[in-house]
């Protein structure tokens, strides 16, 4: 690991006013990503602003539902009550995520700002354009290793199908933002030009010919909170994670559902689905199509086959083609209690 | 001792010391002034270096040395002709021998280019990150499938061809099937790091802890690198993190150490990172087999054709005994077996437990399964009617079995009576159930091994074993053995291991210790009983008149069974004899009887699976394993380690594989988070049977060893009980998600 400096801050003006200061630098919260990158050298700070000391840990209530502070950690934000009875959905995602060790560790913001797990961008010998974009100077951090994507023509059996591009087929890796895009969470930030609130579906974003760039924050921004609307899905929620093990392994494929159900009559539903894009994928034609149907699982197929619209596979993960209406399917018969 | 009476549990006598810290591991061990060194691995798989900056990690903070094949200290042992290298076991391939540090040439990725020596950990670190190679790439054969076809015949090893009866038999059997079968890349992946500490004490005299199974070994690889006397060498290696076989070989990079220690006149210590867990301490070798077999009506086997292929180094050839338990298991008149290695460019295998018979067991298993299916028949069944009580290939007895006992009993636990003959009938809700159930077996070994006693005067007992102990209890083993001998309490005896200013002993491997160390200091102990019985029967003595075989010893009192109330207490009969100690050193081998007797132990796995056949998830959700093992010395531990072979049997049938991206000979998953070993989640109790039956031949305590027949087989039980549940039979390792789907 590279020698860097190390300062913690008390207050968001003044960790804005570090991270803009001087390039190279980086906010530290539960570190369990951040850390693992600097010793792979995929990422080399100069400077780490430890921000876990900031006011930003509380979960309350508010006018429109529920704010959640950026550094409350992912296994507090499971475990709290207000979050298991009105979002159960979140309450799950969180803990089908990582293992028991790193949920205490890690933020809410940390979890919205860690990186792909793709091999390609952690390798810094092998080809990857989002650790090593083209574009030259655009971060001198990154700059680190043969550019291009090793994923296309190599072992993909993790990535996308949805949203990909030439530059970069790699998956957004959370859980979490999964139930935050489904449940419409909204995103705030504080900045050097000042406060601004971001919907969660934007806030991260779909590759392009900017693989290296995540989400949509402006340089120098801190993730103050995430705010959740109240909502009528309590009842009728369900995360489901397929993977490889039964703990501590990233998403093949996961399905967030929330249902507002009537008379067996689906009044509002959300979905949103993780492992299949560079960004949590919500499935709005598949809400559009559900709403106002019947609970069925003939709806179901239909409202995952709407979904799968436009998905395409890069060899090894042809088979979240199949897998991605499954896990649909499954997760609504669940959230519905549908035999 | 008497082997008619089974022991009772106990509880791992160093357990507390483990879970407080207590225990210490070879990084634990702190001298002063040490120095420590970060390894630099090649990022080509085929090559040569073309170039090496060392300059700017020279010039780093706290480095004492950057060390590469242009200023290697000289190992001395290396100067030694092809085939008697210290750090390898002969033969190897003529001019392609990896010796580390030694040139530019590159055989495999993450060969040591450099190694950076600093003042602390953290420096050394930074500094290995400065080093900066350039190459000149070769294209890298790497991938075993690709490369079948240029499997050659191990050296010295019958050509790798066994045959009985008729050629290719399986042909003329109204039944056949014909399979292949795929065991992908595995890493043993202990918790512990490998490494090294040493430190030279003096010219020629040198002290190491080391994460090594065997230190002897060690002792002996050093002593002929080195040319030095063994005796000048003392390796200390008492408890280990997890070795599962990546220990039972000094590595290159450990004797570097100990060059580079010399070399710069400090104590200098090795701890290699995770991801060069994959490169350089060995794997289990990728393996593609293909089994014939064929069968009559009735059920009985014609014939048996398995053949199976391995990678191994360009540099080195490594085997196993893969396709060896195809010999001997079944009664079978026709049988012949292949084995084969493809010299690739990737590092050297090592076997990892189980070795070769687990990977063997798959395609053997997995078969027999298929083959029941075929014939209509319940896959116990069809394993009775081809049951043998004398080994078929070298026509002798077993020294023991009772394998149709452990059948019937792991049959009884699972509730095999649940199972379904058609495949796809047993549902619960969204989830399919299937029973799978298979056989494992491997040698059950004696090797040579010497031991200490010491009884003192005041009763307590010290035993003495240069073994080291890695994770399976072998002090408790010891303990109990012991104690049986010679009756005294287990909270007085000590057992003192993994070092070698004590008897020599083998390395931990092989499932051989209890059975190799545990006759030694069962040999030991009598000795020290002897002893005491001739003071207590000489003339004068507190028993004289009476006979030896008259005698018992318990809770530290030797007593004439049929005289209640006759007895001596040990201590008083030493006291009176003015001895403070009895101290006796034996070395314990098997004798010219084992030649006419087949030994093995053998296991029976059982499995319950639930499998989703929309998202292909498969749930382990019951697992009984049976162990016909001999004698049970410690029931609680052996239990323990048949568990955790229990867990290793699910990783590798459903998530363990290594994977390299061909393109770069590069592994794409070389971490914990995405080389998936089973977590707890993926566990269910897991019930152990114990057969508990002594071998009557193998040693004194009637003991056969188990670390192996724990793993041995579990993989094909998960994959015939999957089958039983869906119909879907998977025949490449290992069975994920991806490999069941079916559409909606």
């Amino acid at each position: 690991m590279n020698p860097f400096q190390f300062t913690r801050v008390t207050t968001p003006k003044a960790a804005i006013s570090a991270i803009t200061k001087e390039r190279g630098t980086y906010f530290l919260a539960g570190g369990t990503n951040l850390i693992d990158l600097m010793k792979r050298e995929v990422i080399i700070p100069e400077r780490l602003v430890d921000i876990n000391k900031l006011p930003l840990a509380t979960i309350e209530k508010t006018a429109t539902g529920l704010r959640i502070g950026a550094t409350a950690k992912n296994s507090t934000v499971a475990d709290n009550e207000l979050v298991k009875k009105h979002f159960p959905l979140l309450s799950q995602a969180l803990n089908a995520g990582a293992s028991a060790q790193l949920r205490n560790m890690a933020t809410v913001g940390g979890n919205m700002m860690q990186r792909t797990r793709c091999p390609y961008f952690y390798d810094t010998s092998m080809p990857c354009n989002k650790r090593s974009p083209v574009q030259a100077g655009v971060d001198k951090g990154q700059a680190n290793g043969p550019s291009g994507c090793g994923a296309i023509g190599g072992h993909n059996r993790m990535h996308a199908i949805f949203g990909a591009s030439g530059k970069c087929i790699a998956v957004h890796p959370s859980d979490m933002c999964i139930a935050l895009v489904a449940l419409d969470a909204t995103v705030n930030v504080s900045g050097p030009k000042g406060d601004r609130t971001i919907p969660f579906i934007d806030f991260h974003r779909l590759p392009g010919d900017l693989p290296q760039k995540d989400n949509t924050l402006q340089p120098g921004e801190l993730i103050m909170w995430v705010d959740l609307p109240t909502n009528r899905f309590a009842d009728n929620s369900h995360y489901l994670k397929v993977r490889d093990r039964a703990s501590y392994a990233f998403a093949l494929v996961s399905v967030g559902v929330g249902l507002d159900i009537k008379r067996n009559t689906i009044q509002d539903v959300r979905l949103a689905m993780g492992g299949v894009a560079h960004k949590p994928w919500r499935l709005t034609a598949a809400e559009e199509f559900l709403k106002g149907k019947p609970a069925t699982e003939a709806n179901f197929k239909q409202a995952a086959a709407l979904a799968m619209q436009g998905a395409k596979g890069y060899g090894e993960n042809d088979f979240k083609l199949t897998l991605a209406p499954n896990t649909i399917v499954n997760a609504l018969k669940t959230a519905t209690k549908t035999a | 001792m008497t082997t008619n009476t089974k022991n009772p549990p106990i509880d791992r006598i160093d357990g507390r010391m483990k879970v407080t810290g207590g225990a210490q591991y070879f990084a634990d061990f702190e001298l002063p002034n040490t120095a420590y060194c970060v390894i630099v691995g090649s990022e080509i798989a085929k090559g040569t270096i073309a170039g090496l900056d060392t300059k700017k990690a020279q010039g780093a903070p706290g480095v004492l040395g950057v060390f590469t094949h242009q200023n290697m200290p000289p190992i001395p042992g290396w100067d030694a002709p092809v085939g008697g290298e210290a750090d390898g076991p002969p033969p190897r391939p003529k001019g392609e021998q990896y010796r580390i540090l030694s040139s530019p040439k590159i055989h495999f990725d993450g060969q040591p280019i450099a190694i950076v020596v600093a003042d602390s950990f953290e420096r050394a670190t930074y500094a290995a990150s400065l080093v900066k190679a350039t190459y000149t790439k070769q294209t890298a054969r790497t991938d075993l499938r690709k490369h079948v076809s240029d499997g050659v015949a191990p050296r010295g090893e019958d050509g790798g061809n066994y045959s009985r009866g008729q050629a290719d038999g399986y042909k003329t059997a109204p039944v056949t099937l014909e399979a292949n079968y795929t065991v992908p890349i595995e890493v043993h992946n202990p918790m512990e790091l490998h490494g090294i500490l040493a430190h030279w004490t003096g010219a020629s005299t040198l002290m190491i802890y080391a994460k090594t199974q065997g230190v002897n070994a060690t002792q002996q690889a050093m002593a002929e690198a080195f040319k030095i006397d063994p005796k000048n060498i003392h390796v200390h290696t008492e408890f280990m993190g997890g070795g599962f076989g990546m220990g039972l070989r000094t590595w290159p990079q450990e004797t570097a150490v100990v060059a580079i220690a010399r070399k710069i006149g400090r104590p200098l210590k090795l701890v290699v990172n995770r991801s060069q867990m994959f490169t350089l301490v060995g794997h289990r070798p990728y393996t593609v087999q293909t089994i014939n077999m064929g069968a009559d009506q009735t059920g009985k086997l014609i014939g048996i054709a398995h053949a199976a292929t391995a990678e191994t180094a360009s540099y080195e050839d490594f085997t196993e005994a893969t396709v060896n338990m195809t010999k001997f298991l079944y009664a079978c008149p026709n049988v012949s077996t292949r084995y084969r290695i493809v010299r690739l460019d990737r590092s050297v295998p090592i076997w990892m437990r189980g070795p070769g018979e687990a990977t063997g067991a798959f395609a053997l298993e997995s078969a027999m399964d298929e083959m029941a299916h075929k014939l209509n028949l319940d896959p116990i069944e069809f394993r009775l009617r081809n049951y043998t009580e004398t080994d078929p290939e070298r026509n002798r007895p077993y020294s023991s079995k009772y394998l149709k006992e452990a059948y019937q009993r792991g049959a009884e636990a699972i509730g095999w009576n649940n199972r379904k003959l058609q495949p796809g009938s047993t549902r619960e809700g969204d989830w399919l159930v299937g029973y799978g159930m298979s056989t494992g077996t491997f040698n059950a070994f004696r090797w040579e091994a010497s031991a200490r006693a010491l009884l003192k005067a005041d009763g307590s007992l010290t035993i003495q074993s240069a073994v080291t102990d890695i994770g399976p209890g072998t002090g408790t083993a010891l303990t109990m053995i012991a104690h049986n001998v010679l009756g005294v309490p287990m909270n007085r005896i000590k057992v003192e291991y993994g070092d070698t200013s004590l008897p020599k002993a083998p390395t931990q491997g092989g499932s051989a210790i209890v059975s190799a160390v545990g006759s030694a200091v069962f040999d030991a102990c009598t000795s020290v009983k002897n002893e005491l019985i001739e003071l207590a029967l000489k003339a004068g003595g507190p028993l004289a008149g009476r006979q030896a075989n008259e005698l018992t010893m318990a809770d530290g009192t030797l007593s004439v069974e049929r005289e209640p109330g006759k007895k001596v207490a040990v201590s008083d009969l030493m006291q009176a004899n003015k001895l403070t100690v009895i101290d006796k050193t034996k070395d314990s081998k098997g004798g010219p009887e084992h030649a006419k007797y087949s030994m093995y132990s053998f296991s029976v796995h059982f499995v319950q699976v639930r499998v989703n056949p929309l998202t292909g998830v498969v749930r382990v959700s019951k697992a009984v394993s049976v162990a016909d093992s001999g004698r049970i010395v410690s029931p609680k531990t052996a239990a323990s380690q048949m568990i955790g072979g229990v867990a290793g049997g699910i990783g590798m049938a459903l998530t363990e594989e290594a994977v390299i991206d061909h393109r770069f000979g590069r592994f794409v998953n070389n971490n914990l988070g995405d080389y998936h070993v089973a977590v707890y989640a993926d566990v269910p109790a897991i019930e152990t049977i114990m057969i508990d039956k002594p071998d009557p031949i193998i040693n004194p305590m009637g003991a056969k060893g188990m670390g192996e027949i724990a793993l041995i087989g579990f993989a094909a039980a998960v994959a015939n009980a999957v089958f039983n549940a869906t119909g879907q039979r998977v025949r490449d390792l290992p069975i994920t998600p991806d490999k069941l789907l079916r559409a909606v």
